[in-house]
Protein backbone atom coordinates (compact mmCIF):
# COMPACT_ATOMS: atom_id res chain seq x y z
CA UNK A 1 0.00 0.00 0.00
CA UNK A 2 1.67 3.47 -0.85
CA UNK A 3 0.17 6.48 0.61
CA UNK A 4 0.24 9.96 -2.20
CA UNK A 5 -1.06 13.15 -1.99
CA UNK A 6 -3.64 13.50 -5.40
CA UNK A 7 -2.14 16.60 -6.71
CA UNK A 8 -4.84 16.95 -9.64
CA UNK A 9 -6.50 19.74 -7.82
CA UNK A 10 -5.95 21.86 -5.06
CA UNK A 11 -8.18 19.86 -2.56
CA UNK A 12 -5.44 17.26 -2.44
CA UNK A 13 -6.99 14.17 -1.43
CA UNK A 14 -5.04 11.70 0.79
CA UNK A 15 -5.12 8.41 -1.69
CA UNK A 16 -3.72 4.46 -0.79
CA UNK A 17 -2.83 2.88 -3.90
CA UNK A 18 -2.23 -1.06 -3.50
CA UNK A 19 0.45 -1.81 -5.82
CA UNK A 20 -0.06 -5.41 -5.13
CA UNK A 21 -3.92 -5.10 -6.65
CA UNK A 22 -3.27 -3.08 -10.38
CA UNK A 23 -2.89 -0.27 -8.63
CA UNK A 24 -6.40 -0.06 -6.79
CA UNK A 25 -6.70 3.37 -5.55
CA UNK A 26 -8.82 4.81 -2.20
CA UNK A 27 -9.21 7.83 -0.59
CA UNK A 28 -9.93 9.69 -3.85
CA UNK A 29 -12.80 11.77 -3.90
CA UNK A 30 -13.52 11.72 -7.94
CA UNK A 31 -12.02 9.27 -10.87
CA UNK A 32 -9.39 12.08 -11.52
CA UNK A 33 -7.69 10.92 -8.69
CA UNK A 34 -8.14 7.06 -9.21
CA UNK A 35 -6.25 7.76 -12.54
CA UNK A 36 -3.37 9.94 -11.42
CA UNK A 37 -2.58 7.73 -8.52
CA UNK A 38 -2.43 4.74 -10.53
CA UNK A 39 -0.44 6.70 -13.40
CA UNK A 40 2.30 8.24 -10.49
CA UNK A 41 3.24 4.57 -9.61
CA UNK A 42 3.67 3.64 -12.94
CA UNK A 43 4.46 7.01 -15.32
CA UNK A 44 4.38 10.02 -13.58
CA UNK A 45 3.24 12.72 -15.53
CA UNK A 46 3.08 16.78 -14.90
CA UNK A 47 1.80 19.48 -16.61
CA UNK A 48 4.51 22.39 -17.60
CA UNK A 49 3.41 25.65 -17.00
CA UNK A 50 6.05 28.21 -17.73
CA UNK A 51 6.58 31.49 -20.18
CA UNK A 52 8.23 32.55 -23.18
CA UNK A 53 9.67 35.91 -24.70
CA UNK A 54 7.34 37.75 -25.81
CA UNK A 55 8.18 40.74 -28.59
CA UNK A 56 6.17 43.90 -28.39
CA UNK A 57 3.87 42.38 -26.12
CA UNK A 58 2.56 44.29 -22.98
CA UNK A 59 4.66 42.58 -20.94
CA UNK A 60 8.22 41.27 -21.99
CA UNK A 61 6.41 37.19 -21.15
CA UNK A 62 3.33 35.35 -21.81
CA UNK A 63 2.60 32.57 -20.15
CA UNK A 64 2.20 29.42 -21.56
CA UNK A 65 1.34 25.35 -20.68
CA UNK A 66 1.53 21.97 -22.16
CA UNK A 67 -1.61 21.23 -23.25
CA UNK A 68 -1.55 17.57 -21.81
CA UNK A 69 1.04 16.07 -18.89
CA UNK A 70 4.05 15.09 -20.15
CA UNK A 71 6.63 12.68 -19.31
CA UNK A 72 7.85 14.01 -15.08
CA UNK A 73 11.43 13.24 -16.52
CA UNK A 74 11.36 15.54 -19.63
CA UNK A 75 10.43 18.54 -17.74
CA UNK A 76 14.02 20.36 -17.84
CA UNK A 77 13.96 19.36 -21.75
CA UNK A 78 10.72 21.43 -22.30
CA UNK A 79 12.00 24.15 -20.30
CA UNK A 80 15.18 24.24 -22.72
CA UNK A 81 13.19 24.70 -25.71
CA UNK A 82 10.79 27.48 -24.26
CA UNK A 83 14.03 28.96 -23.65
CA UNK A 84 14.38 29.34 -27.60
CA UNK A 85 11.03 30.77 -28.40
CA UNK A 86 10.25 34.27 -29.18
CA UNK A 87 6.59 35.32 -29.93
CA UNK A 88 5.43 37.55 -31.22
CA UNK A 89 2.84 39.83 -30.02
CA UNK A 90 -0.70 39.93 -30.03
CA UNK A 91 -1.03 36.40 -28.94
CA UNK A 92 -4.28 34.52 -27.85
CA UNK A 93 -5.01 32.38 -25.74
CA UNK A 94 -4.39 28.88 -26.88
CA UNK A 95 -2.36 29.63 -29.74
CA UNK A 96 0.23 26.63 -30.19
CA UNK A 97 3.50 27.85 -29.70
CA UNK A 98 5.69 24.99 -30.13
CA UNK A 99 4.10 21.84 -31.48
CA UNK A 100 4.90 18.20 -30.33
CA UNK A 101 7.13 19.84 -27.41
CA UNK A 102 10.07 17.45 -27.55
CA UNK A 103 8.44 15.08 -29.06
CA UNK A 104 6.23 14.34 -26.06
CA UNK A 105 3.12 14.53 -28.20
CA UNK A 106 2.18 17.96 -26.29
CA UNK A 107 1.56 21.14 -27.65
CA UNK A 108 2.46 24.30 -25.63
CA UNK A 109 0.25 26.45 -26.16
CA UNK A 110 -0.54 30.44 -24.81
CA UNK A 111 -2.30 30.95 -21.55
CA UNK A 112 -3.40 34.84 -22.13
CA UNK A 113 -4.37 36.94 -24.68
CA UNK A 114 -1.07 39.21 -25.26
CA UNK A 115 -1.85 42.53 -26.83
CA UNK A 116 1.06 44.54 -28.24
CA UNK A 117 2.43 46.86 -26.32
CA UNK A 118 0.42 50.59 -26.86
CA UNK B 1 -25.07 58.24 -9.82
CA UNK B 2 -24.31 54.76 -10.84
CA UNK B 3 -26.32 51.53 -9.04
CA UNK B 4 -22.65 49.77 -8.49
CA UNK B 5 -19.48 50.64 -8.09
CA UNK B 6 -16.51 47.50 -7.23
CA UNK B 7 -13.31 48.45 -6.22
CA UNK B 8 -11.16 46.31 -7.40
CA UNK B 9 -10.42 43.91 -10.81
CA UNK B 10 -9.32 40.69 -9.74
CA UNK B 11 -11.58 37.32 -9.57
CA UNK B 12 -13.62 38.81 -7.14
CA UNK B 13 -14.75 42.35 -8.49
CA UNK B 14 -14.72 40.41 -12.02
CA UNK B 15 -17.34 38.13 -10.42
CA UNK B 16 -19.40 40.52 -8.58
CA UNK B 17 -19.61 42.53 -11.12
CA UNK B 18 -21.22 39.96 -13.92
CA UNK B 19 -23.53 38.96 -10.56
CA UNK B 20 -24.83 42.23 -10.23
CA UNK B 21 -25.47 42.72 -13.98
CA UNK B 22 -27.45 38.93 -13.87
CA UNK B 23 -29.34 40.63 -11.29
CA UNK B 24 -30.72 43.49 -13.32
CA UNK B 25 -28.16 46.70 -12.56
CA UNK B 26 -27.61 47.89 -15.56
CA UNK B 27 -24.86 51.15 -14.12
CA UNK B 28 -21.92 49.40 -13.05
CA UNK B 29 -18.29 50.44 -12.74
CA UNK B 30 -15.49 48.57 -12.33
CA UNK B 31 -12.13 50.61 -10.96
CA UNK B 32 -8.94 49.22 -10.89
CA UNK B 33 -5.63 50.38 -10.44
CA UNK B 34 -3.58 48.32 -12.66
CA UNK B 35 -3.03 48.31 -16.13
CA UNK B 36 -5.18 45.30 -16.99
CA UNK B 37 -8.08 43.16 -15.19
CA UNK B 38 -7.36 40.19 -13.92
CA UNK B 39 -5.42 41.11 -10.20
CA UNK B 40 -2.89 38.70 -9.22
CA UNK B 41 -4.45 35.50 -11.45
CA UNK B 42 -2.01 37.93 -14.33
CA UNK B 43 1.33 36.32 -12.12
CA UNK B 44 -0.05 32.82 -11.07
CA UNK B 45 0.72 31.30 -14.80
CA UNK B 46 0.71 27.84 -12.56
CA UNK B 47 -2.42 25.51 -12.92
CA UNK B 48 -4.92 24.29 -10.91
CA UNK B 49 -7.55 27.21 -10.83
CA UNK B 50 -11.31 26.75 -11.76
CA UNK B 51 -11.81 23.19 -11.14
CA UNK B 52 -15.20 23.68 -8.87
CA UNK B 53 -15.92 26.56 -11.12
CA UNK B 54 -15.58 25.50 -14.59
CA UNK B 55 -14.80 22.07 -13.57
CA UNK B 56 -11.70 22.13 -15.88
CA UNK B 57 -7.61 23.04 -14.84
CA UNK B 58 -6.79 26.09 -15.88
CA UNK B 59 -4.32 28.50 -14.91
CA UNK B 60 -4.34 31.94 -13.12
CA UNK B 61 -4.29 33.84 -16.52
CA UNK B 62 -6.90 31.41 -18.11
CA UNK B 63 -9.18 31.63 -15.60
CA UNK B 64 -9.22 35.43 -15.36
CA UNK B 65 -9.43 35.56 -19.22
CA UNK B 66 -12.59 33.41 -19.27
CA UNK B 67 -14.16 36.12 -16.78
CA UNK B 68 -13.02 38.84 -18.48
CA UNK B 69 -14.68 37.85 -21.66
CA UNK B 70 -17.92 37.67 -20.20
CA UNK B 71 -17.69 40.82 -18.89
CA UNK B 72 -17.11 41.65 -21.80
CA UNK B 73 -20.59 40.70 -22.59
CA UNK B 74 -22.06 42.93 -20.43
CA UNK B 75 -22.68 46.78 -20.55
CA UNK B 76 -20.11 46.97 -17.51
CA UNK B 77 -17.72 50.29 -17.48
CA UNK B 78 -14.40 49.65 -16.45
CA UNK B 79 -11.38 52.30 -15.46
CA UNK B 80 -8.01 50.85 -15.35
CA UNK B 81 -5.27 53.08 -14.14
CA UNK B 82 -7.40 54.16 -11.61
CA UNK B 83 -7.01 53.65 -7.79
CA UNK B 84 -9.42 54.68 -5.23
CA UNK B 85 -8.76 56.78 -2.28
CA UNK B 86 -11.42 57.43 -0.32
CA UNK B 87 -14.94 55.52 0.44
CA UNK B 88 -17.59 57.55 2.57
CA UNK B 89 -20.07 56.30 4.64
CA UNK B 90 -22.83 57.95 2.25
CA UNK B 91 -21.06 55.81 -0.61
CA UNK B 92 -19.20 58.58 -2.59
CA UNK B 93 -16.17 56.95 -4.18
CA UNK B 94 -13.35 59.49 -4.59
CA UNK B 95 -10.59 58.06 -7.84
CA UNK B 96 -7.64 58.99 -9.17
CA UNK B 97 -7.13 57.80 -12.87
CA UNK B 98 -4.45 58.58 -15.59
CA UNK B 99 -6.74 59.93 -17.67
CA UNK B 100 -9.79 61.08 -16.02
CA UNK B 101 -8.14 62.92 -13.29
CA UNK B 102 -9.34 63.29 -9.86
CA UNK B 103 -12.83 61.94 -9.73
CA UNK B 104 -16.01 61.62 -7.58
CA UNK B 105 -18.78 58.94 -7.85
CA UNK B 106 -21.92 58.37 -6.28
CA UNK B 107 -22.93 54.49 -5.94
CA UNK B 108 -26.05 52.97 -4.53
CA UNK B 109 -23.99 50.49 -3.41
CA UNK B 110 -20.40 49.42 -3.73
CA UNK B 111 -18.44 46.16 -3.79
CA UNK B 112 -14.98 46.07 -1.88
CA UNK B 113 -12.56 43.56 -3.59
CA UNK B 114 -9.10 44.93 -3.18
CA UNK B 115 -7.24 41.91 -2.31
CA UNK B 116 -4.34 41.83 -0.64
CA UNK B 117 -0.99 42.42 -0.28
CA UNK B 118 2.30 40.35 1.32
CA UNK B 119 3.11 40.52 4.75
CA UNK B 120 7.07 42.17 4.45
CA UNK B 121 10.39 41.79 6.13
CA UNK B 122 9.93 44.94 8.29
CA UNK B 123 6.66 43.08 9.28
CA UNK B 124 8.49 40.00 10.97
CA UNK B 125 11.51 41.56 11.75
CA UNK B 126 14.18 38.97 11.01
CA UNK B 127 17.62 39.94 12.88
CA UNK B 128 20.85 40.87 10.59
CA UNK B 129 22.23 43.08 7.83
CA UNK B 130 19.88 44.66 5.65
CA UNK B 131 21.64 43.96 2.01
CA UNK B 132 19.97 43.64 -1.49
CA UNK B 133 18.29 40.05 -2.38
CA UNK B 134 15.30 40.00 -0.11
CA UNK B 135 12.08 39.94 -1.87
CA UNK B 136 8.53 38.89 -0.90
CA UNK B 137 7.40 35.41 -3.39
CA UNK B 138 4.65 37.06 -4.78
CA UNK B 139 6.86 40.44 -6.27
CA UNK B 140 9.54 37.59 -7.41
CA UNK B 141 6.62 35.87 -8.85
CA UNK B 142 5.75 39.54 -10.83
CA UNK B 143 9.11 39.62 -11.58
CA UNK B 144 10.07 36.23 -13.23
CA UNK B 145 6.50 35.38 -14.82
CA UNK B 146 5.10 39.04 -16.25
CA UNK B 147 8.41 41.64 -16.49
CA UNK B 148 10.98 38.69 -17.19
CA UNK B 149 14.09 39.25 -14.91
CA UNK B 150 15.10 36.46 -12.20
CA UNK B 151 15.67 38.03 -8.63
CA UNK B 152 18.75 35.48 -8.20
CA UNK B 153 20.49 32.08 -8.45
CA UNK B 154 20.76 30.43 -5.14
CA UNK B 155 17.58 30.72 -2.89
CA UNK B 156 16.04 30.17 0.43
CA UNK B 157 12.45 30.61 0.72
CA UNK B 158 11.12 31.61 4.46
CA UNK B 159 7.22 30.29 4.73
CA UNK B 160 5.65 27.45 3.48
CA UNK B 161 2.81 29.06 2.26
CA UNK B 162 1.35 28.20 -1.35
CA UNK B 163 3.23 31.29 -2.83
CA UNK B 164 6.60 30.11 -1.78
CA UNK B 165 5.59 26.78 -2.27
CA UNK B 166 4.89 27.66 -5.99
CA UNK B 167 7.74 29.73 -6.30
CA UNK B 168 10.41 27.34 -5.36
CA UNK B 169 9.21 25.03 -8.09
CA UNK B 170 9.09 28.20 -10.76
CA UNK B 171 12.84 29.32 -9.58
CA UNK B 172 14.05 25.61 -9.97
CA UNK B 173 12.92 25.50 -13.56
CA UNK B 174 14.03 28.58 -14.73
CA UNK B 175 17.35 27.56 -13.57
CA UNK B 176 17.70 28.93 -10.03
CA UNK B 177 18.65 26.21 -7.26
CA UNK B 178 16.08 26.33 -4.43
CA UNK B 179 18.22 25.31 -1.03
CA UNK B 180 15.29 24.98 1.27
CA UNK B 181 12.16 26.18 2.18
CA UNK B 182 12.19 27.19 5.94
CA UNK B 183 8.73 27.26 7.79
CA UNK B 184 8.32 28.27 11.81
CA UNK B 185 5.08 26.45 12.66
CA UNK B 186 5.47 22.00 12.68
CA UNK B 187 2.87 22.19 9.74
CA UNK B 188 3.42 23.74 6.09
CA UNK B 189 0.56 26.33 5.57
CA UNK B 190 0.25 25.31 2.31
CA UNK B 191 -1.71 22.96 -0.05
CA UNK B 192 -0.25 19.62 0.16
CA UNK B 193 -0.36 19.69 -3.24
CA UNK B 194 1.85 22.06 -3.66
CA UNK B 195 4.15 20.36 -1.42
CA UNK B 196 4.54 17.47 -2.95
CA UNK B 197 4.46 19.28 -7.06
CA UNK B 198 6.86 21.90 -5.79
CA UNK B 199 8.94 20.64 -3.24
CA UNK B 200 9.38 16.89 -3.30
CA UNK B 201 9.32 16.68 -7.25
CA UNK B 202 12.61 18.94 -7.21
CA UNK B 203 14.20 17.45 -3.72
CA UNK B 204 13.97 20.75 -1.72
CA UNK B 205 14.24 20.14 1.58
CA UNK B 206 11.34 21.50 3.95
CA UNK B 207 12.38 22.54 7.06
CA UNK B 208 9.34 23.01 9.27
CA UNK B 209 9.47 24.13 13.50
CA UNK B 210 12.93 26.11 12.03
CA UNK B 211 12.98 29.93 11.17
CA UNK B 212 15.58 32.29 9.13
CA UNK B 213 18.16 34.09 12.51
CA UNK B 214 20.80 36.09 10.52
CA UNK B 215 20.94 37.70 7.11
CA UNK B 216 24.45 38.14 6.00
CA UNK B 217 26.05 39.93 3.46
CA UNK B 218 27.20 43.53 2.74
CA UNK B 219 25.75 44.55 -0.58
CA UNK B 220 23.98 41.33 -1.56
CA UNK B 221 22.76 38.56 0.40
CA UNK B 222 25.26 36.26 0.82
CA UNK B 223 24.51 34.10 3.58
CA UNK B 224 21.46 32.82 5.49
CA UNK B 225 21.25 31.10 9.09
CA UNK B 226 18.61 28.95 9.65
CA UNK B 227 17.66 27.68 13.95
CA UNK B 228 15.02 25.34 14.78
CA UNK B 229 12.90 27.17 16.90
CA UNK B 230 11.13 25.44 20.22
CA UNK B 231 7.60 24.61 21.18
CA UNK B 232 7.25 28.59 21.49
CA UNK B 233 8.37 29.75 18.07
CA UNK B 234 11.81 30.68 20.37
CA UNK B 235 15.24 30.06 17.91
CA UNK B 236 17.29 27.07 19.49
CA UNK B 237 21.43 27.88 20.29
CA UNK B 238 23.29 25.57 19.02
CA UNK B 239 21.04 23.97 16.13
CA UNK B 240 22.17 27.09 13.42
CA UNK B 241 22.82 25.56 9.63
CA UNK B 242 24.12 28.38 7.29
CA UNK B 243 23.10 28.05 3.52
CA UNK B 244 25.35 30.27 0.83
CA UNK B 245 22.40 31.98 -1.43
CA UNK B 246 22.09 35.22 -2.62
CA UNK B 247 18.66 35.42 -2.47
CA UNK B 248 15.79 35.19 -0.27
CA UNK B 249 12.64 35.16 -0.55
CA UNK B 250 9.54 35.54 1.85
CA UNK B 251 6.04 34.08 1.66
CA UNK B 252 5.24 34.84 5.69
CA UNK B 253 1.24 35.37 4.85
CA UNK B 254 -1.28 37.86 3.18
CA UNK B 255 -2.77 40.68 4.79
CA UNK B 256 -6.65 42.16 3.56
CA UNK B 257 -6.02 45.51 2.29
CA UNK B 258 -8.93 47.15 3.72
CA UNK B 259 -7.46 50.88 4.56
CA UNK B 260 -10.66 51.88 2.40
CA UNK B 261 -12.59 49.74 4.67
CA UNK B 262 -11.30 51.39 8.20
CA UNK B 263 -11.42 54.70 6.55
CA UNK B 264 -15.25 54.18 5.58
CA UNK B 265 -15.54 53.41 9.58
CA UNK B 266 -16.57 49.82 8.69
CA UNK B 267 -16.17 47.47 11.12
CA UNK B 268 -13.17 44.87 10.80
CA UNK B 269 -12.81 41.96 12.32
CA UNK B 270 -9.40 41.39 14.20
CA UNK B 271 -9.22 37.81 13.08
CA UNK B 272 -9.67 37.98 9.60
CA UNK B 273 -8.04 41.03 8.67
CA UNK B 274 -11.36 41.83 6.92
CA UNK B 275 -14.88 43.51 7.08
CA UNK B 276 -16.99 41.84 9.45
CA UNK B 277 -19.97 40.44 7.43
CA UNK B 278 -23.03 39.19 7.19
CA UNK B 279 -24.78 35.97 5.05
CA UNK B 280 -24.95 38.11 2.04
CA UNK B 281 -21.76 39.25 2.43
CA UNK B 282 -22.70 43.15 3.38
CA UNK B 283 -20.66 44.82 5.93
CA UNK B 284 -21.52 46.78 8.59
CA UNK B 285 -22.25 49.85 6.28
CA UNK B 286 -25.39 49.62 4.73
CA UNK B 287 -25.22 48.88 0.80
CA UNK B 288 -21.62 48.06 1.18
CA UNK B 289 -20.61 44.60 0.48
CA UNK B 290 -17.01 42.75 0.40
CA UNK B 291 -15.79 39.47 -0.78
CA UNK B 292 -12.60 37.92 -1.89
CA UNK B 293 -9.32 38.31 -0.28
CA UNK B 294 -9.91 41.82 1.49
CA UNK B 295 -12.95 39.42 3.57
CA UNK B 296 -10.51 36.91 4.16
CA UNK B 297 -7.55 35.07 2.60
CA UNK B 298 -8.40 32.56 0.20
CA UNK B 299 -6.30 29.72 -1.04
CA UNK B 300 -8.54 28.83 -4.19
CA UNK B 301 -9.95 31.33 -6.32
CA UNK B 302 -13.03 29.29 -7.01
CA UNK B 303 -14.29 30.29 -3.54
CA UNK B 304 -13.58 33.95 -4.50
CA UNK B 305 -15.54 33.85 -7.38
CA UNK B 306 -18.36 32.11 -5.43
CA UNK B 307 -18.25 34.30 -2.25
CA UNK B 308 -18.29 37.13 -4.80
CA UNK B 309 -21.34 36.36 -7.23
CA UNK B 310 -23.04 36.07 -3.74
CA UNK B 311 -21.81 39.79 -2.78
CA UNK B 312 -22.77 40.74 -6.84
CA UNK B 313 -26.11 39.41 -6.61
CA UNK B 314 -26.77 41.07 -3.23
CA UNK B 315 -25.76 44.30 -4.34
CA UNK B 316 -28.22 43.92 -6.97
CA UNK B 317 -30.70 42.89 -4.63
CA UNK B 318 -30.13 45.53 -2.24
CA UNK B 319 -30.71 48.61 -5.09
CA UNK B 320 -33.42 46.73 -6.54
CA UNK B 321 -35.68 45.81 -3.93
CA UNK B 322 -34.15 47.47 -0.62
CA UNK B 323 -36.95 49.78 0.69
CA UNK B 324 -36.70 53.46 -1.23
CA UNK B 325 -33.86 51.39 -3.14
CA UNK B 326 -31.44 52.77 -0.45
CA UNK B 327 -30.55 52.60 2.94
CA UNK B 328 -32.59 49.32 4.55
CA UNK B 329 -30.42 49.51 7.60
CA UNK B 330 -28.18 46.53 7.61
CA UNK B 331 -30.78 44.93 10.21
CA UNK B 332 -34.60 46.00 10.63
CA UNK B 333 -35.69 46.29 14.17
CA UNK B 334 -37.48 42.90 13.87
CA UNK B 335 -35.08 40.67 12.24
CA UNK B 336 -33.28 38.11 14.06
CA UNK B 337 -29.65 38.02 13.56
CA UNK B 338 -27.42 35.23 14.79
CA UNK B 339 -23.67 35.95 15.76
CA UNK B 340 -20.94 32.85 14.58
CA UNK B 341 -19.06 31.90 17.61
CA UNK B 342 -15.23 30.51 17.03
CA UNK B 343 -15.54 27.19 19.68
CA UNK B 344 -12.38 25.11 19.75
CA UNK B 345 -10.26 24.68 17.13
CA UNK B 346 -11.55 27.51 14.90
CA UNK B 347 -9.48 30.56 14.10
CA UNK B 348 -12.28 32.31 12.15
CA UNK B 349 -15.55 32.01 10.36
CA UNK B 350 -17.00 33.83 7.24
CA UNK B 351 -20.12 35.17 7.51
CA UNK B 352 -19.81 36.32 11.40
CA UNK B 353 -23.30 37.20 11.29
CA UNK B 354 -26.48 35.65 9.99
CA UNK B 355 -29.71 36.94 9.49
CA UNK B 356 -31.85 33.50 9.08
CA UNK B 357 -34.73 35.74 7.30
CA UNK B 358 -32.69 36.45 4.52
CA UNK B 359 -31.11 32.88 3.82
CA UNK B 360 -33.17 31.18 1.13
CA UNK B 361 -32.20 27.39 1.12
CA UNK B 362 -28.27 27.07 1.87
CA UNK B 363 -25.96 29.21 4.28
CA UNK B 364 -22.20 28.58 2.98
CA UNK B 365 -19.99 29.19 5.89
CA UNK B 366 -16.11 29.13 5.39
CA UNK B 367 -13.58 28.95 8.38
CA UNK B 368 -9.91 28.05 9.34
CA UNK B 369 -9.08 25.45 12.35
CA UNK B 370 -5.73 25.85 14.14
CA UNK B 371 -4.16 22.71 13.99
CA UNK B 372 -3.45 19.77 11.40
CA UNK B 373 -6.50 17.38 12.48
CA UNK B 374 -7.60 13.75 11.05
CA UNK B 375 -11.26 12.18 11.49
CA UNK B 376 -13.12 15.31 12.54
CA UNK B 377 -16.40 16.26 13.23
CA UNK B 378 -17.05 19.77 12.55
CA UNK B 379 -19.48 20.78 15.24
CA UNK B 380 -22.44 23.23 15.17
CA UNK B 381 -24.00 24.29 18.63
CA UNK B 382 -27.08 26.68 19.43
CA UNK B 383 -27.73 27.60 23.41
CA UNK B 384 -25.52 24.25 24.34
CA UNK B 385 -27.50 21.92 22.10
CA UNK B 386 -25.70 20.50 18.90
CA UNK B 387 -27.66 21.33 15.96
CA UNK B 388 -25.43 20.02 13.30
CA UNK B 389 -22.19 18.12 12.40
CA UNK B 390 -19.91 17.04 9.53
CA UNK B 391 -17.35 14.48 9.25
CA UNK B 392 -14.04 15.29 7.67
CA UNK B 393 -11.09 13.11 7.64
CA UNK B 394 -8.29 15.88 7.30
CA UNK B 395 -8.62 19.08 8.49
CA UNK B 396 -5.30 21.86 7.94
CA UNK B 397 -4.85 25.93 8.75
CA UNK B 398 -3.57 26.02 5.42
CA UNK B 399 -6.91 24.74 3.67
CA UNK B 400 -10.23 26.45 4.43
CA UNK B 401 -13.06 24.64 5.34
CA UNK B 402 -16.58 25.18 3.84
CA UNK B 403 -20.17 24.31 5.18
CA UNK B 404 -23.33 24.92 4.33
CA UNK B 405 -25.68 25.22 6.71
CA UNK B 406 -30.14 24.85 5.89
CA UNK B 407 -32.21 27.40 6.69
CA UNK B 408 -34.60 25.28 8.91
CA UNK B 409 -31.49 24.84 10.80
CA UNK B 410 -30.57 28.77 11.05
CA UNK B 411 -34.24 29.08 12.27
CA UNK B 412 -34.23 26.57 14.82
CA UNK B 413 -31.09 28.52 16.30
CA UNK B 414 -31.66 30.86 19.08
CA UNK B 415 -28.99 34.35 19.25
CA UNK B 416 -25.57 32.30 18.49
CA UNK B 417 -24.16 29.59 16.84
CA UNK B 418 -20.56 28.11 17.74
CA UNK B 419 -18.35 26.21 15.22
CA UNK B 420 -16.01 23.81 16.34
CA UNK B 421 -13.69 21.03 15.67
CA UNK B 422 -13.66 17.81 17.79
CA UNK B 423 -11.19 15.09 16.95
CA UNK B 424 -13.02 11.42 16.79
CA UNK B 425 -11.32 8.13 16.83
CA UNK B 426 -12.84 5.91 13.70
C1 LIG C 1 0.78 33.78 -5.41
C2 LIG C 1 -0.60 33.23 -5.33
C3 LIG C 1 -0.84 31.94 -5.78
C4 LIG C 1 -2.15 31.42 -5.76
N1 LIG C 1 -2.36 30.15 -6.23
C5 LIG C 1 -3.64 29.67 -6.35
C6 LIG C 1 -3.91 28.37 -6.95
O1 LIG C 1 -3.00 27.63 -7.33
N2 LIG C 1 -5.21 27.97 -7.09
C7 LIG C 1 -6.24 28.76 -6.68
O2 LIG C 1 -7.41 28.38 -6.85
N3 LIG C 1 -5.99 29.97 -6.07
C8 LIG C 1 -4.74 30.45 -5.89
N4 LIG C 1 -4.49 31.68 -5.30
C9 LIG C 1 -5.62 32.41 -4.69
C10 LIG C 1 -6.39 33.31 -5.64
O3 LIG C 1 -5.65 33.67 -6.75
C11 LIG C 1 -6.78 34.56 -4.89
O4 LIG C 1 -7.46 34.13 -3.76
C12 LIG C 1 -7.64 35.48 -5.74
O5 LIG C 1 -6.90 35.99 -6.82
C13 LIG C 1 -8.14 36.65 -4.91
O6 LIG C 1 -8.95 37.48 -5.72
P1 LIG C 1 -9.30 38.99 -5.34
O7 LIG C 1 -10.06 39.52 -6.49
O8 LIG C 1 -9.92 38.99 -4.00
O9 LIG C 1 -7.91 39.73 -5.18
P2 LIG C 1 -6.83 40.19 -6.26
O10 LIG C 1 -6.65 39.19 -7.33
O11 LIG C 1 -5.64 40.59 -5.47
O12 LIG C 1 -7.48 41.49 -6.94
C14 LIG C 1 -7.63 42.72 -6.26
C15 LIG C 1 -7.55 43.83 -7.28
O13 LIG C 1 -7.93 45.06 -6.66
C16 LIG C 1 -7.09 46.08 -7.13
N5 LIG C 1 -7.09 47.17 -6.13
C17 LIG C 1 -6.71 47.10 -4.83
N6 LIG C 1 -6.85 48.27 -4.21
C18 LIG C 1 -7.36 49.13 -5.13
C19 LIG C 1 -7.73 50.51 -5.11
N7 LIG C 1 -7.61 51.24 -3.99
N8 LIG C 1 -8.21 51.07 -6.23
C20 LIG C 1 -8.33 50.33 -7.37
N9 LIG C 1 -8.00 49.02 -7.46
C21 LIG C 1 -7.52 48.44 -6.36
C22 LIG C 1 -5.75 45.42 -7.31
O14 LIG C 1 -4.94 46.10 -8.23
C23 LIG C 1 -6.16 44.03 -7.83
O15 LIG C 1 -6.22 43.97 -9.24
C24 LIG C 1 -3.20 32.21 -5.27
C25 LIG C 1 -2.93 33.50 -4.79
C26 LIG C 1 -1.66 34.02 -4.80
C27 LIG C 1 -1.42 35.40 -4.26
S1 LIG D 1 -9.14 12.83 -6.03
FE1 LIG D 1 -10.31 14.29 -7.27
S2 LIG D 1 -11.03 15.77 -5.74
FE2 LIG D 1 -9.38 14.64 -4.75
S3 LIG D 1 -7.54 15.88 -5.13
FE3 LIG D 1 -7.66 14.34 -6.78
S4 LIG D 1 -8.73 15.41 -8.43
FE4 LIG D 1 -9.11 16.59 -6.56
Amino acid sequence: MKELICIVCPQGCHLKVDEEHGCAVTGNSCPRGAEYGKMELTHPTRVVTSTVRCQGGLYPRCPVKTDRAIPKERMFDVMAALEEVALPAPAAVGQVVIENVCGTGADVVATRNMPSRR
Amino acid sequence: MYDLIVIGGGPAGLAAACAAWEGGLRSILIVERDKELGGILNQCIHNGFGLHHFKEELTGPEYAGRFVKLLGETGVEVRLDTMVLEVTGDRQVHMVGKSTGYRVEQARSIVLAMGCRERTRGAIAIPGARPAGVFTAGAAQRYVNMEGWMPGKRVVILGSGDIGLIMARRMTLEGAKVLACVEVMPYSGGLNRNIVQCLHDYDIPLYLSHTVTDIRGKDRVEQVVVSQVDDNRNPIPGTEMVFDCDTLLLSVGLIPENELTRQAGIDIDRRTNGAVVYENMETSLPGVFACGNVCHVHDLVDFVTAESQKAGAAAADYVLNGPDGLDPGVVTSDERLLTVNNGGGVTYTVPQHIRPGRVEKLCGLFFRVNRVCRDSEIRVTSGGAQIARFKREHLAPGEMEHIDLPKALLDKAEGELTISIQEVSK
